[in-house]
C-alpha cells in the first residue's frame, strides 16, 4: 500500500532517478557581488555584522588552537575551516531559541549564539569551569543557556535525537525548531535514514543540515555515495529538499530562513544540503595530504567564504579595511589572552569523576570512589592533579 | 485493588502516568491503535491521543535515538521495543547516548526521563530471538538503570518508579508472565524503589536469588527443598542496575551460602558479577561455592528450551548441592 496512486505499466520498466535534477541554489558571488536575478536577504546591518564577527571569531579561533596543538599545549583539536558560511549562515536564521544539536565541527553556531572565547577555552583544556567537567575531548562544547547540545562523539547519533527534541517542541506548542548538522559522511549511518524517515512520518519541525564537505576524514564523496550528494535521498522519504552553495553565506542564511518557516509553521521537516569543502585537516589527528592534492586545496581556498561575505559587506558599505584589521588583531589578542588564563585554571575536582554518572552517586559507585581516593593518599605525588581532593573522607 | 495480569497492570501503570502528566508519551512498533503485539499499551492512543501514544517505522535505532531527544527536551518517553532481542539495533543509543547524556554534558543536559520497556525472557517457544534475556550487555554500562518485575503488583509500582526516576531506565518485562502471572493490584499511582532488593522469604539455610519470571522458578525449587527440611531465604533483585549489594550480602551473612539464577547464558551473565562481589563480601562467612543456575552457553533453542532454561528442578538440585557441599 502506497500514499500516492501508482501507474500501472504491463511490462518492466526501471526508473533510476534520473529525472530529479537537484538545482544549486546560490545569491553571493566570490567577488562579493550578487548574481543576476539574485536578490539578497532581508538581513540588516547589526545582523550581517554578527555574522560577520562569528565567522572571524571561529577562524581565528581555529587557526590559534590548531597552532596550540601543534606546541603541545592541546590534546586533540577540530577546524571548521572553509564551511564556515555554511555552519553560521543557517545559524543566524534560525531563532536563538530554537535547538542546535550539532557534530563536532560547528564550533562557529556557538560562537554566533554568542559563546565567549573563555567558554571555548574552559572546554578545550578541560579545566574546573569547563561546563562538561573535563570529561570529554577538546571541541565537544555545549551551552544549556544558549540551546546548544553538549557533542558526543559518536557520528549520526544527533540526528534521530534531533527528531524527537523538535518533536519534544511541536508537542510543547512553543513554536521553536530543532536544527542538526552533520556530514556527508555521517549520513551514511543508519541514524540518519531513522531520523528523517520518523520525521516526515511524524511531521516534525526540524532541519536535517548536511555538511557535504567532500570528505570523511580520507574517504571522499565519491566512495561514500553513488547517488548526486545526499540530498536526492529526500525524495524517498518525501521531504523538502534544497541543496545550497554552502561557502555562499546569503545562500545559506536564506535557504535556512525558509526551511524554518516550512518546519515551525507548517511541520515540515527538511533538508538542506550544503556544498562546501573542509578546507582543514579532519582533525589535528590527520593529515591530508596522503588523500588529496593541493591543487584541489587551492581550487577551494579561492572560494573563501568569509572573504566572499567581506566583500559584500564592503559593498555595503558596512565594512572597511580599519575595521578588518580591527576585529582580526582584537580577536587574535584575545584568543591568546584567554587561552593562557584557561590553561593555568586548575583541573575539575577529582569528584567529578563519580558525579551525574546518575542523579546520584550509587552505592557500589560510592564505595569505589573512597577506595580511589585512599589509594591516591597512599600515592599522592603519582596523581598531582587530584592528590589536594582526596584528602577527605574515610 | 483489582485483579489483573502482568500485561493489564503495565497498562494501567501507563495510563497512569499518562493520565497525570501530558509530558508522558508512549511510542513503537505497532504499539498506537493496535496497543502493541502484546496489548500493553490497548486504548492508551484512543485515550490521549495520537500524538502522544503511536506507532513508529520499524527501526528500533530510529525509536531509541528519538526517545534520547524527547527526554532531552523534557518530555517523558515510554518507548517500547517490541522483543528484548530487537533491542540490539539501538545498542549504539543506548549505551552511547542515553547512558552518558548528562556525564558528557556536566548535567547540562540528561535524558532522566527515558524509559524503556522491552519483552524478554523465554518459555514461549519463542526460538533464538523472541527469548534472550539480555540485561547483562546493559549492566556493563554506568548510567543505565536496569529493572525487572516479577509479578503485576511490582510491574505496575516498578514501572511508575521507573517512568519516574530522573535516569534512563530499561525495563525488561518477563513475557511469558504476561497473562500467566496474576493478583491484586492497587488502583491508584504508587511507585516501588528502584535499586533496592526484596526480601521475598526469608530464611536460614541459604539465600536464592533471582528476578522477573525466574522468581516463579525459585519459588517451585524451594517448595522442593523445604520438604527435605532445608529452610530457604528467597531475594528478588528487582534493580539489575545499580543492584542492591547490601540486602543481597546482608542475608549470606546469615546464611553462608547462594544461588543465584538467571535464564541469559552462564558466560558473561550477571549471576557472575553477584557472585564475584558476593565472595569479595562474605568470604568468611561461605559454607559453600556460590552456584549460578543459568541457561546454557548457546544461542536460545527452540524444541530443546527446557532442556536450556534454568527450571525449577535445576534450582533445586544447585540448592541440595550447596547444602550438602
Amino acid at each position: 500500500m502506497t500514499t500516492t496512486k501508482s501507474k500501472v505499466v504491463y511490462s518492466p520498466v526501471f526508473t533510476d532517478g534520473a529525472e530529479f535534477r537537484i538545482p544549486t541554489f546560490k545569491l553571493l558571488k566570490q567577488d562579493g557581488s550578487l548574481y543576476k536575478s539574485a536578490k539578497a536577504p532581508d538581513l540588516d546591518k547589526e545582523k550581517a555584522l554578527r555574522i560577520y564577527r562569528a565567522m572571524i571569531t571561529t577562524r581565528i579561533l581555529d587557526e590559534r588552537m590548531l597552532a596550540a596543538q601543534r606546541q603541545g599545549r592541546l590534546s586533540f583539536y577540530m577546524q571548521c575551516t572553509g564551511e564556515e558560511a555554511a555552519v553560521i549562515g543557517s545559524a543566524a536564521a534560525l531563532d536563538d531559541n530554537d535547538m542546535i544539536m550539532a557534530q563536532y565541527r560547528e564550533q562557529g553556531a556557538l560562537a554566533y549564539r554568542g559563546f565567549s572565547i573563555d567558554e571555548f577555552m574552559n572546554q578545550l583544556f578541560g579545566n574546573e569551569l569547563d561546563y562538561g567537567k573535563g570529561r570529554q575531548m577538546p571541541v565537544h562544547y555545549g551551552s544549556k543557556k544558549l540551546n546548544y547540545m553538549t557533542i558526543s562523539s559518536p557520528l549520526a547519533t544527533q540526528i534521530p535525537q534531533a527528531t524527537g527534541y523538535a518533536y519534544g517542541q511541536k508537542m510543547a506548542g512553543d513554536g521553536h525548531c530543532t536544527i542538526t548538522y552533520f556530514g556527508e559522511g555521517a549520513a551514511s549511518e543508519g541514524d540518519f535514514h531513522a531520523a528523517l524517515n520518523m520525521a516526515a512520518v511524524h511531521r516534525v519541525p526540524v532541519i536535517f543540515l548536511c555538511r557535504n564537505n567532500g570528505y570523511a576524514i580520507s574517504t571522499p564523496a565519491a566512495e561514500q555515495f553513488a547517488a548526486d550528494g545526499v540530498a536526492p535521498r529526500a525524495y524517498g522519504y518525501k521531504m523538502d529538499v534544497i541543496r545550497v552553495d554552502g561557502n555562499d553565506i546569503l545562500a545559506m542564511y536564506e535557504a535556512t530562513r525558509a526551511a524554518r518557516a516550512m518546519a515551525v509553521e507548517h511541520n515540515r521537516p527538511v533538508l538542506i544540503e550544503a556544498m562546501s569543502y573542509r578546507l582543514a585537516a579532519h582533525s589535528s589527528s590527520d593529515d591530508p595530504s596522503g588523500y588529496r592534492s593541493k591543487d584541489e586545496e587551492a581550487v577551494w581556498r579561492e572560494k573563501d567564504p568569509i572573504l566572499r561575505m567581506r566583500l559584500w559587506l564592503e559593498s555595503k558599505k558596512w565594512w572597511s579595511e580599519d575595521d578588518e584589521k580591527q576585529l582580526q588583531e582584537n580577536m587574535r589578542r584575545e584568543v591568546l589572552e584567554t587561552m593562557k588564563r584557561a590553561q593555568k585554571r586548575p583541573p575539575p575536582p577529582l569528584e567529578t569523576l563519580v558525579s551525574d554518572v546518575y542523579d546520584e552517586v550509587p552505592p557500589m559507585l560510592a564505595e569505589q570512589f573512597e577506595k580511589l581516593k585512599a589509594h591516591i593518599r597512599r600515592y599522592p605525588d603519582e596523581y598531582p592533579k587530584s592528590a589536594e581532593h582526596a584528602k577527605g573522607g574515610a | 485493588m483489582s485483579k489483573m495480569n502482568m500485561l493489564q497492570a503495565i497498562n494501567n501503570a501507563l495510563d497512569t502516568a499518562m493520565g497525570a502528566d501530558e509530558r508522558v508519551l508512549c511510542f513503537g512498533e505497532d504499539v498506537g491503535v493496535f496497543g502493541g503485539v502484546f496489548r500493553a499499551t490497548s486504548n492508551l492512543q484512543q485515550k490521549y491521543g495520537k500524538a502522544r501514544c503511536f506507532n513508529t517505522p520499524l527501526v528500533e535505532q530510529g525509536i531509541i535515538g528519538f526517545a534520547n531527544g524527547l527526554a532531552a527536551q523534557g518530555s517523558v518517553p515510554v518507548a517500547e521495543i517490541q522483543f528484548a532481542d530487537y533491542i540490539f539495533p539501538a545498542f549504539d543509543q543506548i549505551v552511547n547516548e542515553s547512558a552518558k547524556f548528562r556525564y558528557r554534558s556536566g548535567d547540562l543536559f540528561n535524558v532522566g526521563g527515558l524509559t524503556i520497556r522491552a519483552p524478554y525472557g523465554g518459555g514461549i517457544a519463542g526460538g533464538l530471538y523472541h527469548s534472550q534475556s539480555p540485561e547483562a550487555y546493559f549492566a556493563h554500562t554506568p548510567g543505565l538503570k536496569i529493572v525487572v518485575p516479577r509479578n503485576p503488583h511490582q510491574a505496575k509500582g516498578l514501572l511508575l518508579g521507573a517512568i519516574h526516576d530522573p535516569n534512563p531506565t530499561l525495563f525488561f518485562e518477563p513475557k511469558r508472565l504476561y497473562r500467566a502471572s496474576v493478583g491484586e493490584v492497587p488502583d491508584e499511582d504508587y511507585r516501588l524503589p528502584l535499586g533496592e532488593a526484596e526480601v521475598i522469604k526469608e530464611g536460614t539455610d541459604i539465600t536464592l536469588l533471582g528476578w522477573g519470571a525466574q522468581m516463579e522458578v525459585i519459588e517451585q525449587a524451594v517448595e522442593l527443598a523445604e520438604k527435605d527440611g532445608i529452610s530457604c531465604e528467597v531475594i528478588d533483585l528487582r534493580t539489575i542496575l545499580p543492584w542492591d549489594v547490601e540486602t543481597v550480602a546482608n542475608s549470606v551473612f546469615k546464611t553462608g551460602r547462594l544461588v543465584v539464577t538467571h535464564e541469559a547464558p552462564l558466560t558473561g551473565g550477571f549471576a557472575g558479577e553477584i557472585a564475584a562481589t558476593i565472595q569479595e563480601r562474605c568470604f568468611l562467612y561461605l559454607e559453600s561455592p556460590i552456584a549460578r543456575v543459568t541457561g546454557m552457553d548457546t544461542p536460545f533453542p527452540l524444541v530443546l528450551e527446557k532442556e536450556h532454561l534454568p527450571n525449577h528442578l535445576k534450582v533445586y538440585e544447585a540448592i541440595r548441592a550447596s547444602v550438602e557441599f
